[in-house]
């Protein structure tokens, strides 16, 4: 089913070994990001998560192997050219000292403007729309500084959204904001993804993972371990495999999806 | 908990026709859009009004420079001679002896801005200064071979500057590199390469003659003596096609501040737009200290005041390259006619800039640890 897969998905990563300067992540890593999917990958911290985004969106290019984008070698396109097909908002983005939410999403319209085409109609509309579907607007012309957390994150997606990609990365998006936030910025990913965006996710929150993502995929050591619909991958043995964790999965009394309830000490018990 | 997000039938297909009405952008302050053609600009107002302001005032500093010396013009005198009015002494007072003068502290000081400008946004660090980092330390090295080693010509000198400062800014970027270059790092092996040098450069003057030895410390002050029409031509012409070139790579540049990864993503090809900032910025102050030896910190204050006054997002060059012409041709002037005796104009910024930048390693030292 994988092999099919690969053949068709618009995004994916043949036989690829991904790396830095000596340090090789990934080996002969292959994996596809079914169209119009919102992929969850999941996995320990370090095992290369990021590091697969970053193979994704060409900020690493594969020692071995290649990444494919629309049938083509990702090497192969000019890099606005990518930044046109497949954003990316990564863990490390900075706001520039001063900078209101406005200027912020606007920067996503790089990848269409050049030297004296800077500010087209089109830029100002995609930037309208990218803060109305995340609910900036009313944010526009603050200080992004000045920001709660929650609408910070927001911003960030906007000036992804803003980029007017159909293929859309987000590395650990939900970090660092309450259980609020979280979900509220989840449904919005939701949203984005019933409107026809095709979503990659590095979340850590497995019960998360399986109640918004349609297709997830476990790694460990910069290899998959598993992938398919969240009630195939988030299952006791593989979250004991990947994560060392003893746990029970039940169905989330909500949503029927898969909960994971680690076997941990409970309050009660005291230490050996 | 009302969170504003809206319903999903007012979300849009990403590639899916626009049927909203044509909706205007809120970027919470003054922006001006120009859309003519091919052409599709959005100036900030502020900066607009910024720059312009700056460029009046660099034009009224610059008529009181002219009017200013041993024999005193009028500012009717000045205007007239520079509109091709005047005949005579008064032209030639003018034109050929205090105007080169000026335009030179205008163009220097506004290369040395705008090469503050490209370090600070790439380094993300305030204390990131071509001066600070060493680069101007290497200039004088190789200027001072140049003159104690083979008694070199003017056209020498600036060749030896050139290449002390090109050295010594690849040498800074080789010691600091470690799976890329990380901004603080480099600053502090640059200010560690600068010592090195300070202590060769006077190694090096001690070890010479009398008069050798006076001519290189003069140099190394940092003056704009004896600046003539042929210097200021040539030393222009380069700036000209480096500022350029600067202008070319700001937008990188200002995706940069982004972050590497955000600006690779959105199609910013960061490693030789990162590689070309530098080598301008690097060649821009070298340009202005070969040929007026090191003036200091105005690489370093310029871009935070020009920040601060157009109150942009992050670095930009043109307020600061304005910012930096102004500074330079005013401290100049304090240089000559201010102070007791005149000074090379290199004193007046070090006696200017040292205190801003105390005040600058003490916030900093503050927020780091
Ligand atoms: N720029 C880098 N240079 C060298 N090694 C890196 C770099 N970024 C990450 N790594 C290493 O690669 C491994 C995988 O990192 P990453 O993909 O960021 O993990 P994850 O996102 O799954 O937490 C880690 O061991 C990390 O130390
Ligand atoms: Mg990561």
């Amino acid at each position: 089913m994988s092999g099919a897969m690969t053949d068709i998905a618009r995004l994916h990563v043949e036989s690829a070994t991904i790396g830095y300067d000596k340090r090789i992540i990934s080996e002969h890593l292959s994996v596809a990001i079914p169209d119009e999917s919102f992929t969850v990958i999941v996995g320990p911290n370090a095992c290369g998560k990021s590091t697969l985004l970053r193979g994704l969106s060409r900020l690493l290019k594969p020692s071995a192997g290649q990444v494919v984008l629309d049938g083509a070698d990702i090497s192969s396109y000019k890099s606005k050219e990518v930044a046109r097909r497949v954003g990316l908002l990564p863990q490390t983005a900075l706001a520039p000292d001063g900078i209101t939410v406005a200027d912020l999403v606007a920067r996503g319209r790089y990848p269409y403007q050049g030297f004296v085409r800077q500010w087209t109609e089109a830029d100002e509309q995609a930037v309208a729309r990218a803060m109305n579907q995340t609910a900036v607007t009313e944010l526009s012309g603050r200080l992004v500084d000045e920001l709660s957390g929650g609408q910070r994150q927001r911003v960030w997606v906007a000036m992804a959204l803003a980029q007017h990609t159909d293929i859309l990365l987000l590395d650990e998006p939900t970090t660092f904001l309450d259980i609020a936030h979280q979900i509220e910025l989840l449904e919005l990913f939701t949203d984005l993804h019933h409107v026809g965006h095709t979503l990659v996710a590095v979340l850590h929150d497995l019960n998360h993972a399986a109640r918004y993502g349609t297709h997830l995929i476990a790694m460990k050591d910069g290899q998959v371990v598993a992938e398919g619909t969240p009630e195939e991958v988030v299952t006791a043995e593989l979250v004991e495999e990947v994560f060392g964790l003893r746990c029970l999965v039940v169905p989330d009394p909500v949503a029927g999806t898969p909960q994971v309830v680690p076997l941990g000490r409970t309050r009660k018990e005291k230490a050996v | 908990m009302s969170t504003g997000i809206p319903s999903r039938s007012r979300l849009a297909h990403p590639r899916g026709a626009d049927e909203t009405p044509a909706e205007r952008v809120d970027f919470g302050r003054r922006v001006l859009v120009v859309r003519r053609r091919r052409i599709a600009v959005r100036l900030e107002g502020r900066s607009v009004v910024v720059c312009a302001v700056l460029v009046l005032a660099a034009a009224g500093m610059a008529v009181l420079a002219l009017m200013t010396g041993s024999y005193q013009l009028s500012a009717g005198q000045v205007v007239s001679a520079l509109t091709g009015g005047e005949t005579g002494i008064v032209r030639d007072i003018v034109v050929e002896w205090r105007l080169p003068r000026v335009v030179a502290a205008l163009v220097f000081g506004g290369a040395l801005g705008a090469s503050g400008a490209i370090f600070q946004s790439l380094l993300r660090n305030p204390l990131a200064d071509p001066g600070i980092i060493g680069f101007s330390q290497g200039s004088y090295t190789g200027a001072l071979l140049v003159i104690l080693v083979i008694n070199g010509t003017y056209w020498q000198l600036v060749g030896g500057a050139l290449l002390g400062g090109m050295a010594t800014a690849l040498a800074v970027y080789v010691l600091a590199y470690r799976n890329g270059v990380q901004g603080f790092r480099l600053i502090v092996v640059g200010i560690g390469v600068s010592a090195m040098l300070a202590s060769l450069n006077t190694w090096l003057i001690l070890k010479a003659d009398l008069e050798v030895a006076m001519a290189a410390a003069v140099w190394g002050a940092g003056s704009l003596n004896g600046v003539s029409w042929g210097r200021v031509v040539v030393g222009g012409a380069c700036i000209a096609a480096l500022l350029l070139l600067a202008g070319m790579l700001s937008r990188p540049m200002q995706q940069m501040e982004l972050g590497d990864d955000a600006a690779a993503s959105q199609g910013v090809r960061v490693s030789p737009a990162r590689l070309g900032l530098i080598v301008v910025g690097v060649a821009l102050t070298a340009t202005v200290t070969a040929a007026s030896g090191p003036i200091a910190f105005i690489s370093l204050v310029a871009p935070q005041i020009g920040r601060r006054l157009a109150r942009t997002a992050g670095i930009t060059l043109a307020p600061a390259a304005f910012v930096g012409a102004l500074l330079c041709l005013a401290a100049d002037y304090i240089a000559q006619h201010v102070a007791p005796t005149p000074l090379p104009v290199g004193i007046i910024t070090v006696m200017l800039g040292g205190g801003y930048l105390g005040y600058l390693l003490f916030t900093e030292a503050r927020r780091r640890l």
